[in-house]
């Protein structure tokens, strides 16, 4: 387990990530949000654990912990293929450009979210999402949930292997009411 | 033009009082205004002469900026930490620093094709005088130089005018440049603004480069059926001596083509090329070939296919020389834009520098006169061959084997890979003599080898991906179109009444470089989809190569299977990167040959009217250079949309509409002077898109205009909704904002399209002459 950028150039100056050292921090962090929303980008179905595809750990999250998810890409298709219907889909810049707006009610119109997490868009489009809203979004507070460190984030696992990853899915999953 | 230089040349003249030789008198500029067109309101702006329309565009596309780094370290105040709001030592924060980066990438690559231009013209002044004529389709093309006339109001006639042409730009750059010194713009969108203007002097002078070249160098001439070209290492015949050309300026391998020919050695020689160059080098000569884009220099030099290398400039990597060192090919640099460290032997006898190429004495040479790069990379690749030919230039298998038991399995190879491409299973695999995963990353490598900087024991990573890809590698052989250069009046005649109806669904503009998310494929797979559909699809750059890199099931290239004609269901390549204007200038003359509006001068109209009425859309796939940049921000300034793929993310500032937001969406009705909400057409300016599934989908999107007609808008919905249900699952959400009649929405689609209309309570609107310019108004409102 490391704290470094996954992309070894991906460095931030002062404003850097806490290190989510075990899901139930991340888990606390989500419970303690308002308006959080879950943003799922195109590695959800190009990343494999255990035998599943990314997004399927992804739908059992959803719908335990109930957060809204935004697919980004054509990702909503692969949700509905599996029979799960995203809160919203969009392109992945014009939801950064909706959270960075103060005014923007969210998906349902209830309110600004105040915890945006990212997970499986590429590294490098997530990076820079993620300093935009580091920037610009003062209120806001981020989150990655993948295996790669993200610098840029208000709070991102560190840098583990596919293995760890798939045991923090299930525990996040696991720590929600309606997981199992 | 409106004015030349009165010039006399005397060589030389015996008179009463002595002998005079060789004088040359210029006495100023007799105006020549043989052009009825009048002077329209902007001719040659300056930087502030279009910022109203620029801030038009940019209050409803605004910027969202993604800073690539919390820094500013561009003086010694710095480093100035900028993280979330805090301003620096000179006051500037990060919107305007993002934005200032934006400029300075801008101005970068508007000062490399105006460099280009100004080399290509100086030269060809020098060889064939200023009153050499610009001719660059006959009688087909009479608007020869849109962009030019748009921006500066200037008819280019001759290489003299172009001449003219560039020292305004040279002005604008330098204007445009000493804007982002500290302590000048304070404003994100003023610097914004100003790289819109970086964008329209970034396309006068492409076009200028290009204008020149097509005339004097003969290139295809606005010719659709422009020769199909051999392209792929598989074409090559490797008998015999090859001459490897690699950047965008095509000048020092006319010296090398002109030089064989003059030799009857063409039929015996190789002369191939990466990057723009390649395609440059087949507009002039047919039996050149294409290996492939910007991304595959180091595949193609370390594979060992080149005799001789010659640099000239742009893309080129900066270590192709070292490269080409570790496998005996002599280097040639041509242009004083790259000189690499060599020696400058450009007055030194063409035999004697063969001779110090040959033995190895030297590596390379700079040679900036382009006969002599012909001479000597001709002399030097035929004397070389034979003995290359022996060399081995990428290891065997068993030695990849052995090599990959070095490895520490230390995953810095796949955290330095931009396509975060899985290596260190595949070496893991090779070691135990399983290349299979290695050959997988042949297709997705964009050859840049940061994976061998970054591996703690220096095991050749590219190198194995190169050697287990071998095969397929040397199975390249496909065709790409040489480029046809401009598109024809008769064309535009032809198309431009459909494409302002909206009949045509759009114009898709395929360009730009090779930093591809996973291969060049995807770029076949859209432009196929697009011609399909009828829509008219250009390509140019390393875009029109990978374009041309694959073949339908029957075994037909794109280019062999569509039309190469400016036309519905057309797949045409305008050739280099410096030929994206005449795409830009079909938009342009859509506007002046078929709608009548004034060019001269009168940019901010005209933009207006592409805007609105014309369904053009760019795509950059792999955009990775500030060329790219700057080619962006010219059609941005025209109102066009540009899309990028993921990688394209890293120009770190999209401009961005918000569909969501009905007070971005009015125009004004130039028959009322009423504002109507025409809906979000187009959505956007500026746009990264993550799968090639999401590109085909926002590509029909951007192409509606709110001039649409109620045909041409069904037509356009039609394919919006179609590749929507087919990449998403579902129906578009947001097609209600797109229907201003029941007349607009497609027959086939009526029920499901109306329960989307009711669920919005949609109501009809009008269907306006659209425009953002309140002085079009034809009738002020009472």
């Amino acid at each position: 387990m490391s704290c470094e950028p996954w992309q070894c150039a991906e460095v931030a100056a002062t404003k850097k990530a806490n290190p989510i050292t075990k899901p139930e921090v991340a888990v606390a962090l989500i419970k303690r949000a308002a308006h959080p929303l879950l943003v799922v980008g195109s590695n959800a179905i190009n990343r494999s654990m255990e035998g599943r595809q990314l997004i399927d750990f992804l739908i059992d999250f959803a719908k335990a912990s109930e957060v809204q998810v935004v697919a980004t890409a054509h990702m909503v298709g692969e949700f509905l293929k599996r029979g799960y219907t995203p809160a919203g889909f969009m392109n992945a810049m014009d939801i950064g450009n909706r959270l960075v707006d103060p005014t923007w009610q969210g998906l349902d119109g209830k309110g600004h979210p105040d915890l945006a997490i990212f997970v499986g868009l590429p590294y490098y489009m997530e990076a820079l999402i993620l300093s935009g809203l580091k920037h610009f979004a003062p209120d806001l507070k981020t989150m990655t949930i993948d295996n790669l460190h993200h610098p840029h984030a208000s709070w991102s696992y560190p840098n583990g292997s596919l293995d760890e990853w798939a045991s923090n899915l299930k525990v996040m999953t696991s720590k929600f009411e309606g997981g199992q | 033009m409106t004015s030349k230089n009165v010039r006399v040349k005397i060589g030389e003249m015996k008179t009463s009082t002595g002998l005079v030789k060789n004088l040359d008198i210029s006495i100023g500029k007799i105006v020549d205004d043989n052009w009825e067109e009048p002077m329209g309101p902007t001719p040659m702006p300056g930087l502030t002469t279009l910022r109203n329309w620029d801030m038009t565009l940019l209050n409803k596309y605004k910027p969202f900026y993604m800073p690539d780094c919390d820094l500013c370290c561009l003086c010694t105040y710095g480093k100035c930490d900028l993280t979330a709001g805090k301003r620096g030592a000179c006051g500037l924060n990060i919107a305007d620093q993002s934005s200032r980066i934006v400029l300075i990438a801008c101005c970068i690559g508007a000062a490399t094709h105006n460099g280009h231009a100004r080399h290509v013209v100086d030269h060809l002044i020098e060889k064939y005088g200023r009153r050499y004529p610009l001719d660059i389709g006959g009688l087909n093309v009479k608007v020869e130089a849109p962009v030019t006339r748009l921006v500066t109001g200037i008819r280019p006639q001759t290489l003299g005018d172009l001449d003219e042409v560039l020292t305004y730009c040279e002005s604008q750059i330098t204007h445009l440049l000493s804007v982002a010194h500290t302590g000048q713009e304070a404003n994100n969108l003023d610097f914004e603004s100003k790289a819109f203007h970086a964008g329209r002097i970034d396309q006068v002078g492409m076009e200028v480069a290009d204008i020149a070249q097509v005339s004097v160098y003969d290139f295809p001439k606005a010719e659709p059926e422009a020769p199909l070209i051999k392209m792929g290492i598989g074409t090559v015949d490797q008998s015999k001596p090859v001459i490897m050309c690699i950047g965008h300026n095509v000048v020092p391998s006319v010296g090398i083509i002109d030089y064989m020919k003059e030799q009857k050695l063409d039929e015996k020689m190789e002369v191939v090329g990466l990057c723009c160059t390649a395609i440059d080098n087949t507009r002039y000569f047919e039996r050149a070939k294409i290996v492939g884009p910007i991304s595959w220099e180091l595949r193609f030099i370390r594979g060992g296919f080149a005799d001789v290398v010659v640099l000239d400039e742009q893309c080129v990597r900066t270590d192709a020389s070292l490269e080409a060192e570790r496998v005996h090919a002599p280097v040639i640099a041509a242009s004083e834009k790259n000189c690499i460290g060599y020696k400058d032997r450009t007055n030194d006898p063409a035999d004697e520098i063969v001779a110090d190429l040959v033995s190895g004495k030297v590596p390379g040479v700079l040679i900036l006169d382009p006969e002599k790069v012909g001479e000597v990379a001709v002399k030097v690749a035929q004397k070389v061959a034979p003995i290359r030919k022996k060399m081995k230039s990428l290891p065997e298998l068993e030695e990849i084997k052995e090599l990959a038991k070095k490895c520490r399995h230390c995953n810095m190879c796949q955290r330095s890979c931009p396509q975060d491409l899985r290596i260190e299973p595949a070496v893991k695999a090779a070691s135990e003599g399983d290349y299979s995963k290695l050959a997988d990353l042949y297709e997705e490598c964009i050859g840049c080898g940061r994976c061998e900087e970054a591996c703690p024991v220096n095991l050749e990573i590219h190198s194995f991906i190169l050697k287990v890809g071998e095969k397929k590698m040397l199975a390249e052989t496909n065709y790409c179109r040489s480029g046809r250069g401009a598109i024809q009046d008769t064309e535009i005649r032809n198309v431009g009444s459909p494409i302002v109806l909206g009949e045509i669904p759009g114009i898709v503009a395929v360009v730009g470089c090779a930093n591809y998310p996973h291969g060049g494929k995807d770029v076949y797979d859209i432009c196929r989809e697009f011609a399909l559909r009828r829509f008219i699809v250009v390509t140019s750059g390393c875009s029109a190569m990978s374009a041309g890199s694959y073949k339908n099931e029957e075994g037909k290239t794109l280019y062999e299977e569509f039309p190469g004609g400016f036309e519905a269901g057309g797949v045409l390549n305008t050739g280099s990167c410096v030929t994206n204007p005449h795409i830009a200038g079909a938009a342009i003359k859509v506007a002046n040959i078929f709608a009548k509006r004034n060019l001269r001068g009168n940019y901010e109209e005209i933009a207006d009217y592409i805007h609105n009425r014309v369904g053009a859309v760019g795509l950059a796939w792999g955009a990775y250079s500030q060329k790219a940049a700057s080619i962006a921000a010219g059609f941005w300034s025209l109102g066009v949309p540009v899309l990028v793929g993921p990688h394209g993310s890293k120009y770190r500032r999209m401009l961005l509409g918000r569909e969501d937001k009905p007070e971005n969406w009015e125009v004004y009705d130039a028959r009322t002077g009423d504002k109507v909400n025409v809906g979000p057409a187009p959505e956007h300016l500026f746009q990264t898109v993550e799968t090639p599934q999401e590109a085909m989908v926002t590509i029909a999107k951007l192409c509606i205009r709110p001039n649409d007609t109620w045909k041409g808008r069904s037509i356009k919905l039609s394919h919006y909704i179609d590749l929507h249900k087919r990449h998403y699952g579902v129906m578009p959400p947001d097609v209600h904002r797109f229907v201003r009649t029941m007349a607009d929405v497609p027959m086939t689609m009526k029920d499901e399209v109306t329960q989307i209309l009711k669920e919005h309570n949609w109501k009809e609107t009008v269907i306006p002459d659209p425009t953002l310019l309140p002085r079009m108004i034809r009738k002020k409102k009472e």
